[in-house]
């Protein structure tokens, strides 16, 4: 059984290699590029856990995530902490872990001792393979030289920093605390102590954005030269501060200029070396998210906090998403569980197809894409060049259309293949 | 009973003004059992008839009512339904009655919708109560209501009785009040049967249920009657009166009103406003006023699901037995597959019909805009009944067009004489009389196309007049007009459901008007979209429906899984109202789009 953390600590790690299943089923090692079609199949393998650390210093106006702000803080960060390791342990031993991803919220709003407690909880009952991916979502006001070298200390090796703009007009309007002077040093401060793979996430298509800050902050971003890139649409969702500002009459998001915005972004980024494999993500050779692969090939994974989702035995289901529900719960001993569904084979082979679509990679055809190509739909969608059919892959080749595709996949029945 | 103890009548009265509150008020008071115990037992009756699947319906009610003269009354309410679509109906409801009770609301005073019914019914000669309710409330204003009602009914304002539906207050004086103002029935009782039908519905189970007033002649059990308009003989199987529990009595004395069964089944034979007889008598003349039913507004309707047409043509067979006025025929569309082209009295009835099959049978339907009868005469001097626009011959056997007219019946408010003026000459009305029923109150009559008015006339109508203007009409003759067929093209074909025949001067701002209006309805596809509206082969609007660029969810990751599918899922269901036309997706209600081109 691989220990954890490794001894040979991060520094060797630039590239990090597959997990175990599925690099003793590719059986070569090396560095994939992050679209790589077997690399995207092998995730389906993969283990991985998710940690929600839902505390944030406020909610920004687009964030319907589950999140605790001071003023809703009931309870000291402590006692979650506490309630998230009895949790860890409330699962049946599922590992070697090789992924673990904390998100919020703001992870990086626990101290470093909480977050290495966090990951020795997961190692020490359901194992963490040699050379995992451990990666948290950090805001840039919370970064420090000192909290970085932490961090890798306790085992992290990658963060993904909540960038979203360079553009201070931008930032305000999406509510965010930092400023672009914060933003730009914490790619060399991550680096300097240590931290393997860096990812960068910006947002375009906010209220007070043009095309020039767009492209600047893209630029920007590029010039710090991160791993990893996520470029996300601002996405209104229902019940946010965002969505009653636009019912209210406030402009939304429009999806031209945001179609626009990816297109800016898509070229720079691959001219600055980072290549597309996912919809909203890019990544250097050996710098794809795995946990995020995993995702999107379907594998189940182990979810743990306060509205967390997990994937297991073929049932999806969701924690509370009230943080006082949530304590008690798992202070009665009880999984703090609000929901699951589980799908018949029909419904996990669709969404096995919906989900590879989001992939540059594409998806094997199986029996849900069979379906589709043979359907109505699947014909308009080849024939308007959105769809792809690859030997026996189908991909998307227009990205911005890949609900479209996603759309047609969930009409399709068994018996249409 | 002698005719000089009944009394016939209606309650007119805007929606919320307490009609329903007083029916049920004169029925306890007149009753001879408790509030309570009626109540208990007209619902008991009413979930006996859900039981049994009849529809409930008691459109007259004998009140037996002990009068302070000492004498015992028949009073018979009589139900009308409210809204210009059915403007016969009333007609023939009222027709059934000597007098009417006006009622308004003490708080809200004479509101329009209310007018109309009561000139229908000061047409028909019925001796008209004024009635004051809701005295009650505290923001109630009795006086100033019935000032109002006065200036109406052109009377002084202490003829309102002043009384409180909910409280019973002043219902004895109402009751007093229906027996010393309203005329009696004055039929001849000796004469031979002539019974006016003012409604009639289908059970399940008994067949045609109608309505009758008997005028001359009284109505027996076992006779054979026979039914002049449709020449249908039939024996009087059941005869009687609802209280409003049914009660058989065999027979109904002149100037009576009760229901009569005779088994027949098809509602299309027994109609509103036809005299029923009894057969083998010397004919006499029927009752005045008969009309046929005759559908104004003719639509097409076709199932989003073309499988699903055989489930539509029962769901059209069975509204109709219920319905007589609902007219329906197959129809093919290129872009819609296989439908109905069906003809209704107006545009609420053809909601109605379009609400009951998608809800009562399960439909998800496709209306295409609503279209009037033309009349295309050909080189082969072989007239076309034109019900949809397809039907229109082409060009080289077309000769002419003619369209309907109505003649057009406006009350309004004399300060709006210039705005309504305007509205109807925008309409290609002809002004033909003007009258000032008194200074305040103008009664306009037109000639207009009756294409002009059957869509949004009556909503511009009353929008301009503050809701105070009243509309009739009835059918006219047909004129020779200078019309033309627009057609819509949809990426390049077109689209037979989107045509429409329109007045050459209004083509082009017709077209214009439609093909942006598609624009907005139709979503954005994989692909630019051009729509066209054509003349012939010449084209006379553009717009283009530009290629969605955008359609993807940004974050997608573990937790979003199920909830991305969810979204995905219902936005597929969206889909699935939208039909298919060539390789464009559209949404139903752009079918509809000529409808809401003002919007």
């Amino acid at each position: 059984m691989p220990s954890w953390p490794p001894s040979d600590s991060v520094t060797s790690n630039l590239a990090p290699p597959l997990g175990e299943v599925a690099r003793a089923k590719r059986g070569t090692e090396g560095v994939s590029s992050p679209d790589d079609p077997a690399l995207a199949d092998d995730a389906a393998d993969l283990k991985s856990a998710y940690l929600h650390i839902p505390f944030c210093a406020r909610r920004c106006p687009y964030c319907d995530f589950a999140v605790v702000t001071p003023s809703e803080r009931t309870s000291p960060v402590a006692r979650y902490v506490t309630a998230l390791e009895s949790e860890i342990v409330m699962e049946d031993p599922w590992g070697p872990l090789d992924a673990v991803n904390l998100g919020g919220g703001t992870p990086s709003t626990l101290q470093q001792h909480q977050l290495a407690a966090l990951l020795k909880a997961l190692a020490s009952h359901h194992t963490v393979a040699t050379g995992a991916e451990i990666s948290l979502e950090a805001n840039p006001e919370d970064w420090t030289d000192e909290y970085a070298v932490q961090l890798v200390a306790a085992g992290f090796t990658r963060v993904s920093f909540g960038i979203q703009s360079f553009d201070p007009a931008v930032l305000a309007s999406l509510g965010r605390q930092h400023t672009p002077e914060h933003a730009a040093v914490v790619v060399d401060v991550a680096r300097r102590a240590g931290v393997a793979s860096v990812s960068l996430d910006l947002m375009y298509g906010a209220p007070g954005e043009s095309e020039d800050s767009w492209r600047q902050t893209v630029e920007r971003a590029l010039d710090l030269g991160p791993d990893h890139l996520s470029g996300y649409a601002l996405t209104v969702e229902p019940g946010t501060e965002l969505s009653r500002m636009v019912l209210a009459g406030g402009s939304a998001p429009d999806p031209d200029i945001q179609a626009d915005r990816f297109y800016v972004l898509a070229a720079a980024a691959a001219e600055a070396g980072l290549i597309r494999y996912e919809v909203s993500n890019w990544a250097k050779p050996g710098h794809h998210c795995r946990y995020n692969l995993a995702t999107w090939a379907g594998a189940e994974f182990v979810g743990f906090g306060l509205g967390a989702h997990d994937h297991r035995d073929i049932r999806r289901s969701r924690n509370h998403r009230r943080l006082d529900r949530y304590l008690e719960s798992i202070e009665r001993g009880e999984r703090p569980r609000l929901g699951s569904e589980a799908l018949d084979p029909w419904g996990r082979e669709q969404e096995r197809v919906m989900l590879g679509l989001r992939r540059v990679a594409g998806v094997v055809t199986g029996g849900a894409g069979t379906a589709l190509l043979s359907s109505a739909e699947g014909g308009r969608l080849v024939a308007a060049g959105v769809l792809e059919r690859d030997g026996d892959r189908i991909r998307v080749l227009d990205p911005m259309l890949t609900d479209a595709a996603a759309r047609a996949v969930l009409s399709v029945s068994e018996g249409d293949c | 009973m002698s005719q000089s103890r009944i009394r016939n009548f209606s309650i007119i009265a805007h929606i919320d003004h307490g009609k329903s509150t007083l029916a049920d008020r004169l029925l306890e008071r007149t009753g001879a059992i408790s509030a309570r115990e009626m109540r208990d037992q007209v619902l008991d009756e009413m979930e006996l008839e859900r039981e049994r699947g009849i529809t409930i319906k008691a459109n007259a009610v004998r009140l037996d009512y002990a009068a302070a003269d000492g004498r015992e009354y028949h009073l018979n309410l009589i139900d009308t339904p409210g809204h210009v679509d059915f403007s016969y109906e009333v007609s023939r409801s009222l027709a059934a009655c000597e007098g009417a009770l006006l009622v308004v609301d003490a708080s809200q005073g004479v509101e329009a919708q209310t007018l109309a019914n009561a000139y229908m019914a000061i047409e028909n000669g019925l001796e008209i109560i004024p009635v004051v309710n809701k005295i009650d409330l505290p923001a109630a204003e009795p006086e100033r209501a019935a000032a109002e009602l006065a200036a109406v009914l052109g009377g002084s304002s202490d003829e309102a009785i002043m009384i409180s539906a909910k409280t019973g207050e002043g219902i004895d004086e109402l009751l007093e009040a229906i027996v010393s103002r309203l005329p009696p029935p004055e039929g001849d009782p000796a004469g031979p049967l002539r019974a006016l039908v003012f409604d009639s519905f289908y059970d399940t189970y008994r067949g045609v249920v109608c309505y009758v007033r008997v005028v001359d002649g009284q109505l027996n059990e076992g006779e054979s009657v026979l039914f002049m308009a449709t020449d249908v003989h039939a024996e009087a199987a059941d005869v009687g009166i609802r209280r409003p529990v049914p009660e058989r009595t065999g027979r109904l004395e002149t100037g009576g009103v009760g229901y009569l069964i005779t088994g027949v089944k098809e509602i299309d034979l027994i109609r509103v406003g036809d005299t029923v007889t009894i057969a083998g008598f010397d004919a006499p003349e029927p009752l005045e006023g008969y009309r046929e039913p005759r559908p104004m507004v003719y639509s097409g309707l076709f199932p989003t699901d073309g499988d699903d047409f055989e489930r539509l043509r029962d769901a059209l067979e069975k509204l109709r037995l219920n319905d007589s006025s609902l007219m329906y025929q197959a129809e093919t569309s290129k872009a819609l597959g296989f439908g109905f082209r069906c003809g209704f009295l107006g545009l609420l009835h053809m909601e109605i019909v379009r609400e009951r099959l998608e809800r009562e049978y399960d439909l998800d339907l496709i209306t295409t805009a609503p279209s009037v009868a033309f009349q295309a005469n050909t080189v082969s001097g072989q007239p076309v009944t034109v019900r949809s626009p397809q039907d229109l011959p082409g060009a080289g056997s077309l000769v002419s067009i003619e369209e309907p007219y109505v003649k057009v019946m406006i009350i309004a408010p004399s300060e709006y004489t210039g705005t309504v003026m305007e509205l109807v000459q925008s309409r290609r009305g002809e002004l033909q009389e003007m009258t000032y029923l008194s200074p305040e109150r103008v009664e306009l009559r037109y000639s207009v196309p009756l294409v002009e008015i059957v869509f949004d006339f009556f909503d511009q109508l009353k929008s301009r007049t503050r809701g105070y203007a009243s509309l009739d009409y009835e059918p006219d003759d047909y004129r020779v007009s200078d019309l033309v067929r627009v057609d819509i093209l949809l990426n390049g074909m077109a689209v037979d459901a989107f045509s429409a025949i329109v007045h050459k001067d209004k083509a082009y701002v017709y077209g214009k008007a439609m093909v942006e209006r598609l624009r907005e309805l139709i979503p954005r596809q994989l692909f630019d979209v051009p729509v066209q509206a054509a003349l012939g082969s010449r084209i006379i609007a553009r717009e283009t429906i530009k290629a969605k660029r955008k359609d993807v969810i940004a974050k997608c990751y573990g937790g979003d899984v199920t909830r991305k599918r969810k979204l995905l899922e219902r936005q597929k269901e969206g889909k699935k109202r939208m039909k298919m036309v060539g390789q464009v997706e559209v949404p139903q209600d752009a079918f509809v789009a000529a409808l809401r081109l003002g919007d």
